[in-house]
């Protein structure tokens, strides 16, 4: 008998088990479906994770790392490769594995930790054929990052979610020419940062307020036709594009996935689409909790692991002090906060604007050049905090970007074994020499083994960054 | 020199093929895509029907209600995922009543058991969701569900396993009478054939003008569905069609034997194999399908697709020697009820055979399939294999449930699958929710290794219908 399971090892399962572990549970096992943990962060090679957490910007697979190793210092039991098939009202969990055989576990706390999958063609109805060359970003995303494989050399995305926004980027840097990305909102589903570092670098148009109304291609993709919408959604007649292309990426929305919660009859909150959750993170089962992107769609990990937290505390009181939930049920924000509009409009001449890329808040600063200090500097407003300032000038005088991208390993492979290693740039580099660096990189071969933090290329193209490996194989 | 050459292997090729691999005789079955079932076959509603809509007397109404019964046993037999959840057929006007009792007159004289008319009360209590407009409902609890491909692949297996041969990727171009026998040519080569049947599906109009002279055309009709999310399953427990009047066909809700709810068709005449879906279509079968269960939610939806029927400008089914040429038998225009009727078409053509050769049956005939599948065993069960196989325990679709184990049993069947919808026919990967968005990539390595051939070779379907472009850097 454990005193918790916790189903999923991604962000919220391992923050949840290691406060389990601090508030003093003593058997405690992380059940993983994937060959290691870190969940689908492994797959998200990009930076932008741990600001809130770790106060450092780091890449998924670092994210990851960072949870794994404190992990690894306890005595939580771990194990990887191994998928929960049914669990039931009663707390006992049944797993099949290749490793362990199939077994039934007790436990005397259950959390939820199974994040989400995303939304596919079929739930948003796209008309059109149905040839190969349409994938959701993450499935594009696994191909690319992990398996090492194109989805397509001409892609458009349509939706603006964050995963979405980074395979732009990310498609771009292994050679496809990303045509557009279309979001039927008026306003981007993901980060604003994401618009600027993501699209706007690479010169990748955004038609807001856009659908894709047809797919065509027998066998593979061949064309998209896009369309303006009006405010219910409908297509506008006469706003056709038709982009030649072999892909259409998906990044319409995530779905938690909680088809185990459903199974053993807990109550379902039909907004967020997981479990209705006390304010302590409880299910309507007492001693069964949730957090992360199975509880709700989370914008940040940091925010999950935060969540993750309380749940892990709430499991162990549970445990240790039979606590009862509290009657309040946690409060869940679904509304999106810094979403990118478009250009601001009627900005009054010698005025600018600029989105900060430094945090997920993504300021947008306005650049008053009427106004302009000794340096000839514009006058800045709009920033949050004085690291808008620092970027907006560093962005005018010489933009740096810290690159993330992926090296070959030298094959051969055992079976589903990554055949890519994650990297990325030690220190921000010219922005004008991403295509070179991007393109030396896929000359590069590497052998395993290799560590989080190891020196792959040094002072790559002159730039006097390293390109270090961001993943441990 | 083969005996007998089935052109085409939907369910009505594959049908033919067990059947006639029963008997002594030399069977060759070319189909020119890369599976079995790619044709109407694996895109319709999936329904074995009671046999109360078709004319009495007609062929179709012979061959339904007997089909319907042979497939019972046939899945049983052959490891095939079969519900005999019966099925409604709902009147929300008076008018409507009038029709119901003409398709229970129809039924009865058909012979289709247990077909009465419910009020709509009734009709309620034994399905909740039913809407408060529907007024009556026809009651036959014969009507069945059942995995078209899965039935249509057992089907050619079987054959294959007692001496067919299975061409696939192989297309006849054009047919030439020799003096006593048939000389067809594909893009594969030549094969001789004693009698040649038309299975052609769509295609059946231009194979028989290839062979005899032309009497009938095509008229493909495409019918396009909503699938959804098992969370929706409780939304029917029969299949629940709705009445056919002067407003139109009406759209069925009808739960799968997969545990997910089929929504449609609609109904389009199209030109040749246009499986396109429409915003109109798709609203259309959408607006329907909520007049018959208001509550289903589309949020649940995980595929749109469409299929094209076979119908052609008969009114019945064509099964018969083609008037003007030797030895060549139509099995065309079968449209629905083509799936119900499929095992019966297969025996009605062994019918014909007869009349022109003799046939002895084979004292060895295997007719057995089984697939081990991981998610129908109890926990005991599973350990077992699991423990045989570690591989049992390893799951690539997590939506589906499916193992590694599961997936590599199939290269070792008769008809090993090509591509990754292949994996998918047989096995369920890539069919849930996520839709192969988790499993794909996985089911790309699997086929890449089992084949032998580059990640980059593999197919999604169709010709030509490539995962993915090229290898980083490539």
């Amino acid at each position: 008998m454990y005193d918790l399971i916790v189903i999923g090892g991604g962000p919220a399962g391992m923050a949840a088990a290691l406060e389990a572990k601090k508030n003093g549970l003593k058997k405690i096992l992380i059940v993983e479906r994937n060959k290691s943990l870190g969940g689908i962060l492994n797959q998200c090679i990009h930076n932008g994770f741990g600001l809130h957490y770790f106060k450092e910007e780091l890449t998924g697979p670092e994210y990851a790392n960072r949870f794994a190793k404190l992990v690894k210092e306890t005595d939580i039991e771990v194990r990887t490769d191994t998928m929960v098939l049914d669990l039931t009202k009663d707390k006992k969990v049944h797993m099949a594995s290749s490793t362990y055989g199939y077994k039934v576990e007790e436990a005397k706390a259950i959390i939820l930790a199974m994040g989400c999958r995303e939304r596919t063609r079929g739930s948003i109805g796209t008309p059109g054929s149905r040839p190969a060359g349409i994938y959701t970003a993450g499935a594009a995303q696994k191909y690319v990052n992990i398996d090492g494989f194109m989805p397509g050399r001409r892609v458009v995305i349509l939706g603006s979610g964050d995963i979405g926004l980074i395979m732009a980027r990310r498609l771009t840097l292994e050679g496809a020419k990303v045509l557009a990305c279309i979001e039927v909102m008026p306003y981007s589903a993901g980060l604003n940062r994401n618009v600027v570092q993501c699209l706007k670098d690479y010169g990748i148009p955004l038609y807001l307020s856009h659908t894709v109304t047809e797919v065509r291609g027998k066998e593979r993709v061949e064309q998209v036709v896009a369309c303006k919408v009006d405010e219910h959604f409908n297509p506008v007649k006469g706003t056709e594009m038709v982009f030649d292309c072999d892909a259409l990426l998906l990044s319409v929305g995530l779905v938690p996935e909680n088809e185990l919660t459903r199974s053993c009859g807990i109550e379902m909150n039909d907004k967020t689409r997981g479990p209705v959750l006390y304010d302590n993170c409880e299910t309507s089962i007492p001693g069964i909790f949730a957090c992360g992107n199975v509880a709700h769609v989370h914008d940040l990990a940091d925010n999950v692991s935060l969540e993750a937290i309380k749940a892990g505390a709430a499991a162990a009181d549970y445990v240790l002090n039979n606590a009862k939930r509290p009657e309040e049920l946690l409060p869940i924000n679904l509304e999106k906060t810094a979403n990118y509009r478009g250009e601001p409009e009627g900005l009054p001449e010698g005025v600018s604007s600029m989105v900060c890329i430094v945090c997920p808040n993504g300021c947008m600063l306005n650049l008053d050049y009427n106004q302009k200090d000794e340096n000839g500097l514009p006058k800045i407003t709009g920033n949050k905090c004085k690291r808008g300032i620092e970027y907006a000038i560093k962005e005018l005088s010489s933009p740096e970007r810290v690159i993330t991208s992926s090296v070959a390993f030298k094959g051969p492979f055992e079976d589903f074994e990554a055949k890519r290693c994650p990297v990325k740039t030690d220190a921000p580099i010219p922005k004008s020499k991403i295509e070179e660096v991007a393109k030396k990189l896929k000359e590069i071969e590497i052998d395993k083994p290799v560590s989080v933090g190891d020196i792959i290329v040094s002072n790559i193209c002159g730039t006097g960054a390293n390109i270090i490996s961001t993943g441990s194989f | 020199m083969f005996d007998v050459v089935v052109i085409g292997c939907g369910i009505v090729g594959s049908a033919i093929a067990y059947e006639l691999s029963k008997y002594k005789l030399s069977v060759c079955v070319i189909e020119k895509e890369n599976d079995v079932s790619m044709g109407a076959t694996k895109a319709n509603s999936a329904i074995i029907h009671a046999g109360y809509d078709p004319v009495p007397g007609s062929l179709m109404a012979k061959l339904n209600v007997r089909g319907a019964h042979l497939a019972k046993e046939l899945a049983q037999k052959l490891d095939v995922p079969y519900d005999n959840c019966g099925a409604f057929v709902l009147a929300f006007r008076d008018e409507d009543v009038k029709l119901l009792k003409e398709l229970k007159r129809r039924g009865d004289a058909n012979g289709v058991p247990g077909l009465e008319i419910l009020t709509g009360d009734e009709a309620r209590k034994l399905e909740p969701t039913l809407s408060e407009n529907v007024v009556a409902a026809l009651n036959a609890p014969s009507s069945a569900i059942i995995s078209p491909w899965e039935y249509c692949l057992a089907l050619a297996e079987t054959a294959v396993k007692n001496g067919a041969e299975l061409k696939l990727e192989t297309e006849l171009i054009s047919a030439k009478r020799e003096k006593d026998y048939w000389s067809l040519k594909t893009n594969d080569g030549g094969i001789d054939a004693r009698f040649v049947i038309n299975a052609a599906g769509v295609s059946s109009d231009k194979v028989h003008d290839m062979m005899a002279p032309h009497s009938f055309d095509i008229i493909p009709s495409r019918g396009q569905y909503y699938l959804l999310d098992k969370c929706e399953c409780q939304r029917a427990k029969r299949t629940i069609f709705q009445c056919p009047n002067e407003l139109g066909k009406g759209v069925l809700v009808s739960p799968t034997v997969h545990g997910n709810l089929i929504v449609g068709p609609d109904s389009e005449i199209v030109e040749g194999e246009n499986k396109d879906t429409t915003a109109a279509g798709l609203a259309f079968v959408k607006e329907k399908s909520v007049l018959s269960v208001p509550s289903i939610d589309f949020r649940n939806s995980i595929r749109n697709f469409a299929g094209v029927r076979a119908r052609s400008t008969s009114s019945d089914f064509i099964i018969s020697y083609a008037d003007g040429a030797e030895n060549f038998i139509d099995a065309a225009g079968i449209c629905s009820p083509g799936l119900s009727s499929a095992p019966a078409i297969g025996e009605y053509v062994v019918e014909l055979l007869k009349e022109k050769m003799t046939l002895e049956k084979k004292d060895n005939f295997i007719c057995e399939r089984k697939r081990t599948k991981l998610k129908a065993l109890n926990p005991e069960e599973r350990a077992k294999l699991i423990e045989k196989n570690p591989k049992y325990g390893h799951i690539i679709c997590r939506c589906e449930t499916i193992s590694e184990g599961e997936i590599l049993d199939t290269f070792n069947t008769p008809i090993a699958p090509r591509t990754v919808d292949g994996v998918k026919r047989r096995v369920g990967a890539g069919m849930g929710r996520c839709q192969g968005g988790f499993c794909g990539p996985n089911v790309v390595a699997i086929l890449a290794k089992a084949m032998s051939v580059k990640e980059t070779e593999i197919l999604q379907d169709g010709k030509g219908s490539y995962v993915l472009t090229n290898k980083i850097g490539e």
